[in-house]
């Protein structure tokens, strides 16, 4: 890799630099170098395809008690049904097909975990913007509240919350964007606070740009490396919290299964040797989390400048 | 010193208070020695830059050029005193006028690579605060942006391109458009050339002075480097620690400076007829301005302080006409 910015030659960007060794192009390249990141990433892609297209893509739809057979329960896996189809991943105890299962879960799971990490990033980081640019007593109020919120366990404030509010999606959403936008707000603030001191934003300020302009055209994209990582991390993180809260029997309603809630509806099974019902929606939130931290881990690596090779 | 004043500064002061926090203040209560921290980075600056000057501001690193320069430019606030633009007190202004004024002043910055947004295009970067503040029309913004790009010596093309594909004398032409698309009077360079090559120094001191001359403007001048304040400034300002030591015309200046500190300065600046000599820094660092010294802050320096300096801070005292000196050796010796 070559020193971008050619200095001395006061002519140099006559060379033609730009097109070939863009940063977009530059970064997608670092990023695709790791294998390991580049399945991470492919099956991302697969995963998040399944999740928007389930309704078209799954075999059956599980929830549609008319093509739903109580005499298919608890079929093990590649068995064919009453109706002659085949469960590749078997079936739940109400007949349920779990790869259709799987499917619908997944789309539940993702679009909470998504939903709610970008709710708390635009909370967050704003939050987190502020701190940094207006610092003294602001600063110092705001990351008082995020200690004391980072001081309790995550499962603890969504449990209180979820008590309080009761179930829904909208209702798990609002707990797991209480229990994570502070991570945002300090990650945000970290890196905002190193760049408000660069001499752009001071020119900014000459220019009598307004604070708003300034925080959010200016600072805040240059904030965004750290952000990006964070927002793949709690994404995860707030799938798999979902998972444990649906577990749990206080997260998604029955109607709205996740995969934490297939988990849950087998469990029962699992000493009577129907392993199915449970393992396989775990394989699913396995791959998903380990996925989405891989591609996460990559983006962290790639975009640390002093990781730089 | 020509014409009315455009800029002027009254008794102007900055202090940086390192406040304690929650234990400081406990342990301070209890009887340690630990004390809020108080940084006089400007102790009652007074300064007039007249209408198409060119003002050199001159001190050695850490003595408050800098955070004079952004105190007149808009960015830091004086902790005392009074700036006055085109004769009117800058905070007395509405907003809207206070808006106006600001735009007015500008300022070029030392790092040309710390200056610009890294994630925006020339466009943008020169372009958005005139759209943003209406003084170009969306239809003629592209003409305009040509017209700025061109004076600074910029190829039109390069628009739509990132900072980090420039070179560092580019990027200062870069920093420099952005500060003429908002038709300022008055620009302050803050060591506007120190971090380039001296090839590319000399470009962009033509640069200022064409534009002086094609636009009328007047700048503040700050810099460490003498060699580069002889050669563009009418007027120069000697600061020392916060203070300003001595002021007077260019030639007058550099031809028989009063002020110790200004002599001392200008001995070290190489020239072809002193080439063979030996230098002599300045006996000494330049003091912690956390505690500076009482009295004249350069008597611990100085080869000809006396008792007086060590109890009373000279004040400014005109020497000559348009000179002024702040010296104790001025009063009858």
């Amino acid at each position: 890799m070559t020193a971008l910015a050619d200095h001395g030659a006061d002519h140099g960007a006559e060379q033609g630099v730009g097109q070939a060794d863009s940063p977009l192009r530059r970064f997608l390249a670092d990023f695709f170098e790791s294998r390991v990141a580049t399945v991470a990433f492919a099956a991302l892609l697969g995963i998040v395809f399944i999740a928007l297209f389930a309704p078209w893509i799954s075999p059956t739809n599980p929830y549609d008690l008319a093509t739903v057979d109580i005499l298919d329960n608890r079929l093990p896996p590649g068995s064919e049904g009453f109706t002659g189809m085949t469960f590749w991943l078997g079936t739940d105890g109400a007949g349920r097909d779990i790869l259709s299962a799987i499917f619908y879960g997944l789309r539940t799971s993702l679009s909470v975990g998504v939903m709610s990490g970008l709710i708390a990033m635009v909370m967050g980081s704003s939050i987190g913007l502020v701190a940094a640019y207006f610092g003294g007593r602001t600063d110092t109020l705001i990351m008082r509240i995020v200690d004391v919120q980072l001081s309790f366990p995550a499962i603890l404030v969504a449990l209180v919350l979820l008590a309080l509010l009761g179930k829904g999606v909208d209702k798990i959403i609002v707990a797991l964007v209480a229990v994570q936008w502070a991570y945002y707000a300090r990650t945000v603030r970290a890196s905002a606070l190193v760049e408000r001191r660069k001499e752009y934003v001071e020119a900014a300020t000459c220019l009598a740009l307004d604070h708003r302009r300034i925080l959010f055209r200016h600072v805040l994209p240059n904030c965004l490396p750290p952000l990006i990582v964070v927002v793949t991390v709690q994404t995860a993180h707030a799938i798999s919290l979902e998972a444990t809260l649906s577990f749990l029997g206080i997260g998604l309603p029955v109607t709205e299964p996740s995969l934490g809630l297939l988990i849950a509806n087998g469990f029962e099974y699992m000493l009577s040797q129907k392993y199915w019902i449970s393992i396989f929606p775990g394989v699913a939130l396995l791959i998903t989390i380990v996925t989405i931290n891989l591609v996460g881990d990559q983006l962290r690596d790639v975009l640390n400048p002093r990781l730089q090779r | 010193m020509s014409g009315p004043a455009l800029v002027e500064l009254q008794g102007l002061s900055k202090r940086f208070v390192k406040s304690l926090d929650l234990a400081g203040k406990l342990a301070s209560k209890l009887g340690s020695s630990i004390r809020e921290e108080t940084v006089y980075a400007l102790d009652g600056v007074d300064m007039t830059v007249a209408k198409g000057e060119v003002v050199g501001l001159v001190g050695e690193s850490g003595c408050g050029k800098s955070t004079l320069g952004r105190i007149v430019a808009g960015i830091l606030k004086p902790s005392d005193g009074r700036i006055l633009y085109d004769g009117r007190d800058v905070s007395s202004l509405t907003p809207a006028e206070a808006k106006a004024v600001a735009l007015k002043v500008q300022m070029i910055f030392q790092d040309p690579f710390a200056s610009l947004n890294p994630r925006m295009r020339v466009r943008d970067i020169v372009g958005e605060a005139p759209l943003v503040h209406g003084l170009v029309s969306r239809g003629e913004f592209e003409s305009y942006l040509d017209d700025v790009l061109a004076r600074c010596g910029l190829d039109a093309s390069y628009k739509r391109r990132f900072p980090h594909q420039f070179s560092g004398g580019q990027r200062q032409r870069i920093g420099i458009a952005r500060a003429l698309a908002v038709k300022p009077d008055f620009i302050v360079c803050d060591e506007a050339v120190a971090a380039l090559d001296v090839s590319i120094q000399a470009q962009i001191l033509n640069l200022f002075i064409k534009l002086r001359e094609d636009l009328g403007l007047t700048y503040l001048f700050i810099s460490h480097d003498l060699g580069v304040v002889e050669h563009i400034s009418d007027r120069v300002y000697i600061m020392y620690l916060g203070r300003i030591v001595e002021t007077a015309s260019t030639e007058d200046m550099f031809a028989a400076p009063n002020h110790p500190y200004t002599r001392a300065l200008l001995r070290e600046v190489p020239r072809l007829e002193t080439r063979h000599s030996d230098f002599l820094p300045i006996e000494g660092e330049i003091p912690s301005p956390l505690d500076p010294p009482r009295g004249c802050h350069f008597h611990p320096r100085c080869p000809h302080a006396m008792q007086r300096c060590r109890e009373e801070a000279p004040r400014l005292r005109e020497v000559a006409a348009g000179r002024l000196s702040a010296c104790h050796l001025n009063d009858g010796i």
